[in-house]
């Protein structure tokens, strides 16, 4: 009889309601479930919390100056008069010159290492280039402060102006720091991230695409150029997205190299800033409640510019990859 | 004619490829462009009262930067009690337990909180840590550093997880354990070398982030005891004295950038051949 009740009791549906949940409890698998739930919710809790925080601590910024925050090019703290287009200037221009860099740098290594060298210098080489990505930030500004600037006064920036001295992106005095600067350091610091992301996508296309071409009697050239990266185009994108998240928000080499200065200005010789910078330089100056509002607007205005990238970035990603598996 | 295209078509490949290489080159030079620099200015004032003593004021030279390696071992001792915890049991969450649309959320959020720009992480711990008690602190920068090792940890957590194979738990099951004790003294004690390892390099990571604590932890001349007032860390001072007018200060920013990227360079590689050796016995 008693056997019957045991199978009857085990075959019975769970109860429902709050104390038949705390019955539960009593067995780790509950406990165990709920505890490590709560520390995953917490993720999800701490980076809404993230998102409210900045909300809030701004909203005496967007309350006094709305939409016109984005387009006003005046940074006064004196007069408490804040604008932060010319740091969202500087923020796109450094950014720019970073791609326009690394973007052909590392793709053409993403290629030569997915496509050309054999497995293992392929794979010592992506561990050199991730060591490159976990170098920190303020150690390349000790060398963009040390070495880029001094080369770029004596000897990249003379150089610039003698060829393309006629185009308005290179008149002007040249101190050493500025845009041009903070953008040849920034391309050095997101050309891994650009070929470790890309060398995985281009080796999940499917090695019979590449075959084919070569069959068809195309150069291994033209197999990569018109069949390879084609394939992988989506995941490309994605990982020149990524950098462009990163390089957006790198902060402390663009500070130190950058110049710090509230300007718009054609010349990419001229000192300017960029958001995290100006973020950066300035917080623990400042005095009044409406500049540090400011400032963490400016710091708002990042992340959320950060985070649509980066959606969009493994968006791409995945259906790369996915259609990878697929083929 | 045709010919001619063909040489053509083969010249052009072979220059391509010469060009690929040659970026791919250039790109791992720079890793030891940098290595060297670092060698060469900070190897030359690098001796032993760097690690011993306070920094002089200004003027007199020597002094050393004790309070500022101090400063960073306090601040990742807090990151790793406030950060790898919550990683940890996330990762696990995820990868034994979750259901699949709270799970895809949490993923996603990991991701988002990873690419958050380390300078709005230092806004975040600022507005937690700062405003609420009015000063600077270790402990706010610890916060900051902590929130940062978090997502580096979950996603590292979770892959090691998956990558123990199935049949363990279904033997340790089958053999009557329930899922949380399955969990604590079969699957987390094989995938534990990779788990360190994450953990490891979380802290790697964060060891040399600089904006999240310059209005957190701030900076300090002297030692600073407890956890509640401002605190000198490597990077912060690595900045401070950079950006100086004086060349003994940045003879100091020279060797503590190279203590830093020993440490993080260490950290990494240390870790990484750590892991691909035990890799290679377990048979993976």
């Amino acid at each position: 009889m008693s056997a019957t009740a045991t199978i009857i009791a085990a075959t019975a549906p769970p109860e429902a309601g709050p104390r038949a949940f705390i019955r539960r409890l009593r067995h780790g698998d509950e406990v165990a479930h709920l505890v490590t739930f709560i520390f995953a919710a917490s993720i999800l809790l701490l980076t809404s919390m993230l998102v409210y925080e900045l909300w809030v601590t701004s909203h005496l910024s967007r309350a006094k100056f709305g939409w016109s925050f984005l387009a006003t090019r005046i940074w006064d703290p004196v007069f408490e008069n804040f604008g932060a287009l010319p740091y969202i200037y500087g923020t796109l221009v450094t950014s720019a010159i970073a791609l326009i860099i690394a973007v052909p740098l590392g793709l053409a290594a993403a290629t030569f290492l997915a496509e050309l060298a054999p497995r293992r210098i392929s794979d010592g080489v992506a561990f050199l280039i991730d060591l490159l990505a976990a170098v920190p930030s303020v150690i390349y500004g000790l060398l963009g402060i040390f070495v880029v600037v001094p080369l770029m006064r004596t000897v990249i920036g003379p150089a610039l102006k003698n060829s393309l001295g006629f185009l308005p992106f290179f008149k002007g005095p040249n101190y050493g720091v500025g845009f041009l600067t903070a953008g040849i350091v920034l391309s050095i610091m997101v050309v891994p991230f650009i070929i470790s992301v890309s060398r995985e996508v281009l080796l999940t296309v499917p090695r019979d695409q590449r075959e084919a071409a070569l069959a068809l009697g195309a150069t291994r050239w033209e197999a990569t150029w018109k069949v390879v990266i084609p394939w992988a185009r989506a995941g490309i994108a994605g990982s020149v997205f990524l950098a462009l998240a990163r390089a957006l928000g790198e902060t402390m080499a663009v500070t130190m190299v950058i110049g710090n200065a509230t300007a718009i200005s054609a010349s990419l010789f001229s000192p300017g800033d960029t958001i995290a910078a100006t973020i950066a330089s300035q917080f623990t100056e400042a005095t009044g409640d409406l500049y540090l509002s400011a400032l963490v607007e400016l710091g708002l205005v990042l992340f959320l510019i950060t985070f649509i990238l980066n959606g969009l970035a493994r968006l791409l990603i995945l259906v790369t990859e996915r259609g990878g598996q697929r083929g | 004619m045709s010919r001619l295209h063909l040489l053509w078509r083969k010249s052009l490949n072979i220059l391509m490829l010469t060009l690929t290489g040659v970026a791919a080159l250039l790109v791992v030079s720079v890793l030891f462009l940098i290595l060297g620099c670092l060698l060469w200015n900070g190897g030359k004032s690098l001796n032993l009262s760097f690690f011993t003593q306070l920094p002089k004021p200004v003027g007199e030279s020597g002094g050393g930067m004790a309070n500022a390696i101090v400063g960073s071992l306090k601040l990742l001792l807090l990151a790793a009690v406030l950060g790898l915890p919550v990683g940890l049991l996330a990762g696990v969450y995820l990868a034994e337990f979750g259901g699949k649309t709270f799970s895809f959320v949490i993923r996603y959020t990991t991701d988002i909180l990873n690419g958050v720009p380390s300078v709005v992480i230092g806004i975040f711990a600022y507005t937690l840590a700062v405003l609420p008690v009015k000063h600077f602190s270790t402990f706010a920068g610890g916060v900051a550093l902590g929130v940062m090792a978090i997502p580096i940890t979950v996603r590292s957590t979770e892959e090691f997880l998956r990558a123990v194979p199935g049949t363990l738990r279904e033997g340790a099951m089958a053999l009557g354990a329930s899922k949380w004790r399955t969990i604590a003294t079969v699957v987390l004690p094989a995938a534990k070398g990779g788990i360190i390892t994450g953990m490891l390099l979380a802290l790697a990571r964060v060891a040399g982030e600089t904006a999240p604590l310059l209005f957190t932890a701030l900076g300090n001349q002297f030692w600073s005891p407890g956890w509640s007032q401002p605190t000198a860390s490597l990077p912060t001072v690595i900045y401070a004295y950079a950006l100086s007018a004086y060349d003994d200060w940045h003879r100091q920013a020279w060797a503590a950038g190279l203590v830093l990227l020993a440490l993080v360079l260490v950290a990494n590689v240390g870790t990484r051949l750590a892991l691909s050796r035990g890799g290679a016995a377990r048979g993976v």
